[in-house]
């Protein structure tokens, strides 16, 4: 499995929630403080790194808040065939 | 140059044609449609922007989204359609987008009658829609005069980014005359820094009439008071006939300006000394001029195809300095010159002290 | 946790504007924004486009689309929009509107605009309700349903039936593809994406008239959370309003 993260722009995130419902690991909670704009944020809890990168909480995330990363693994390098020339 | 022989929605079609017109958004409406089939036949057959809307409200509505790209665009009625398009002209108003408008005056109120009439001075020299805004409005009484007006009527609706009215009534409309049809203009394109073309290269633009904060609207309004004073003070338009030593007055505008003018002459020949003031732009409206004109005169008669509405601005400017008298007819009844002149006759006698 | 071998795989549009939004907490109107902003980021076209904004909540739209814009009188967009249009044939014109505007007030303007098919794009945000007035009864609303302004429910009996905007517009000669989505889930967003992006190449295949109308929510004034909401839309509101290509004309079929 793709091994991802996302960051959450707090000043974007008018605390909806709409992103914890879709996450299918759950590692999306709500904050217990408040932002400057009076809003419980969406923070990822994500300590044992479950997040896959799926792109279902930014998808649905009404305020543009949620940037995604996945993790693209360096490609294997192929093992050069030797050809005699 | 020679004349040609004109039918007046025709030469208004023709003359805004010659002044560059690209767009034409409009919808049928009796007196006024031939201006519409004029240009259906010419628009469309040179590729220019030509709607036959589904409403007259439809059709101000395109007639402001082309105005908001910056394009040459103009709408016609008659005053029940008029009165559909105020929505349309308060944001127009509001967005300071050009355009202009052509109302061909009909019998009012409601469905009224498709006869000629002067009913609509007070919706379109007043604003018409809702807030503080006020159209140039301007009143031929000829097609001679119409077309030349129609000409000049974009140059007017660019300087100022506002609404310009050629507020012709039935007769205007409808009749034949012979006239010299102003010559074809070739027009350039610049940008003016407000249309909408797309935001390439430069920052997105906006065409809006929403001022949410209290205070921006007041700035706003403002503004707009400061471009109505600028247009009272540069584009005040009238016609004095035979007023050098009059000692009475008339006052008319359009074609019962005309009626008028007949009356004034008839008058002179009983050696009454009557002459004619005749107010092309009635918004603005030739206001200090009539101010004076009371300073010389003995009496005023205000002639209408209303019940008296120019006649309101007429006592704004003269005050209690003389007497005004008022004959009006309306339901497409037309003042002729001798309904009029009795009036003239009437205002001698007022000035000796019988009633 | 964010390492070196991690790339952007989501990120804001460029042709949205990088200020918060003043919608509702929930609302979806901003997902449906989104979803502009990056179709106009994929096909290039931001320097051409102009929008039109309409009256209610999304009024300012043209604050949140880096894009020309003008901002029409309540249900005018179609017609505005068919102004401009008709004077830049090449720029690209879409209308924003919400259901009091596209189906009460403006009926009208929008039958027409498809009637003559205008090569134009409509994104059409139904939410059942009148939001920027505080929640009244729209032409959309089921029935049924409680507003301020059928306080007992919609009695259809009394208070007439909902548009149904979509079939309506699919019976036009003039409109080259009509679809309904939805946006309550991932899966119905990225479908909506892709239908809005649809709307805008049939535009740009100058193929006549294109809307998406969009089943989105209103959770402050159908007085829900924004989870329920988006339930709401999937049990409600889909029944009556299913979801689906109303109209693929044959000159889109390949885009399709």
């Amino acid at each position: 499995m793709a091994k991802g993260t996302i960051t959450i722009d707090e000043r974007r995130c008018k605390g909806c929630e709409l992103c914890t419902t879709v996450c299918p690991k759950n590692i999306i909670h709500m904050a217990t403080t408040f932002s400057a704009r009076g809003y419980r944020p969406a923070i990822l809890v994500d300590p044992n790194e479950q997040c896959t990168g799926c792109l279902l909480c930014a998808t649905i995330c009404p305020d543009v808040a949620i940037t995604v990363y996945r993790e693209i693994k360096p490609k294997a390098t192929t093992p050069s065939t030797t050809r005699n020339t | 140059m020679t004349k040609e022989l004109w039918k007046g929605n025709e030469a208004l079609a023709e003359a805004a044609l010659r002044a560059g017109l690209e767009a034409y958004f409009g919808y049928p409406i009796t007196p006024q449609t031939e201006l519409l089939e004029y240009l259906a036949k010419k628009m469309l057959a040179t590729g220019r922007a030509f709607v036959q809307a589904e409403s007259e409200v439809a059709a101000i509505n395109m007639v402001y989204g082309a105005a908001s790209t910056g394009a040459r665009v103009m709408s016609s009625s008659s005053s029940p359609g008029m009165s559909l398009m105020q929505e349309g002209l308060s944001y127009i108003a509001g967005s300071q987008v050009p355009v202009v408008l052509v109302d061909i005056m009909r019998g009012g109120p409601g469905l009224g009658n498709i006869a000629p009439s002067q009913s609509d001075y007070f919706q379109l020299t007043k604003g018409g829609g809702h807030g503080d805004y006020r159209p140039i409005v301007l009143a031929p009484a000829s097609v001679q005069e119409a077309a030349d007006l129609m000409y000049g009527a974009f140059d007017l609706a660019d300087k100022y980014r506002y609404i310009v009215i050629i507020a012709a009534d039935g007769n205007i409309g409808q009749m034949m005359e012979p006239i010299e049809m102003p010559p074809q203009r070739r027009l350039e394109k610049k940008d003016r820094g407000w249309e909408l073309t797309g935001a390439a290269g430069r920052p997105h633009r906006l065409i809006s009439s929403i001022y949410l904060q209290s205070e921006a609207l007041h700035q706003f309004n403002m503004h707009l008071q400061a471009k109505h004073r600028q247009i009272e003070q540069n584009e005040v338009r009238y016609e004095e006939y035979l007023l050098d030593d009059a000692e009475y007055a008339v006052v008319a505008f359009g074609s019962a300006a005309r009626a008028a003018h007949s009356a004034v002459r008839w008058a002179r020949a009983k050696n009454i000394r009557a002459g004619l003031f005749r107010p092309i732009s009635l918004y603005p409206f030739p206001h200090a001029q009539l101010t004076a004109l009371a300073q010389r005169v003995r009496a005023l008669l205000v002639v209408e195809m209303n019940t008296g509405q120019m006649l309101e601005d007429v006592r704004l400017a003269v005050a209690e300095r003389v007497p005004i008298q008022f004959y009006g007819v309306t339901g497409g009844l037309v003042p002729f010159a001798d309904d009029v002149l009795p009036e003239i006759e009437k205002l001698t006698r007022l000035d000796n002290g019988a009633s | 946790m964010l390492n070196e071998h991690m790339q952007t795989v989501f990120d804001y549009p460029d042709a949205l504007t990088p200020g918060v939004t003043h919608y509702c907490p929930g609302c979806t109107h901003g997902i449906i924004h989104r979803l502009i902003a990056e179709t106009i980021d994929e096909l290039g076209i931001r320097e051409k486009t102009i929008g039109v904004a309409p009256v209610g909540c999304s009024v300012f739209i043209y604050n949140y689309l880096d894009t020309d814009f003008a901002e029409a009188a309540h249900g005018r967009a179609p017609a505005m929009a068919t102004g401009i249009k008709r004077t830049l044939p090449d720029r690209i014109v879409f209308t924003y509107q919400g259901d009091g505007d596209l189906a009460a007030i403006g009926t009208a303007e929008i039958i027409h605009a498809a009637a003559r098919g205008e090569n134009l794009t409509v994104i059409f945000a139904n939410n059942a309700i009148y939001g920027m007035t505080g929640g009244q009864m729209a032409p959309t609303t089921l029935p049924g349903m409680r507003t301020t302004s059928s306080p007992s429910g919609r009695d259809v009996e009394v208070q007439g039936w909902p548009l149904k905007m979509s079939e309506l517009l699919a019976q036009m000669p003039g409109a080259s593809y009509i679809a309904r989505r939805s946006v309550h889930d991932p899966g119905n967003i990225n479908k909506t994406k892709k239908a809005i992006k649809t709307a805008f190449q049939v535009q740009l295949h100058q193929a006549g008239f294109a809307m998406v109308e969009v089943l989105s929510s209103c959770p402050t004034n159908w007085n829900v959370s924004p989870k329920d909401a988006l339930t709401f839309i999937k049990e409600q509101m889909l029944p009556y309003y299913p979801l689906g290509d109303y109209k693929i004309g044959d000159a889109i079929k390949t885009l399709v």
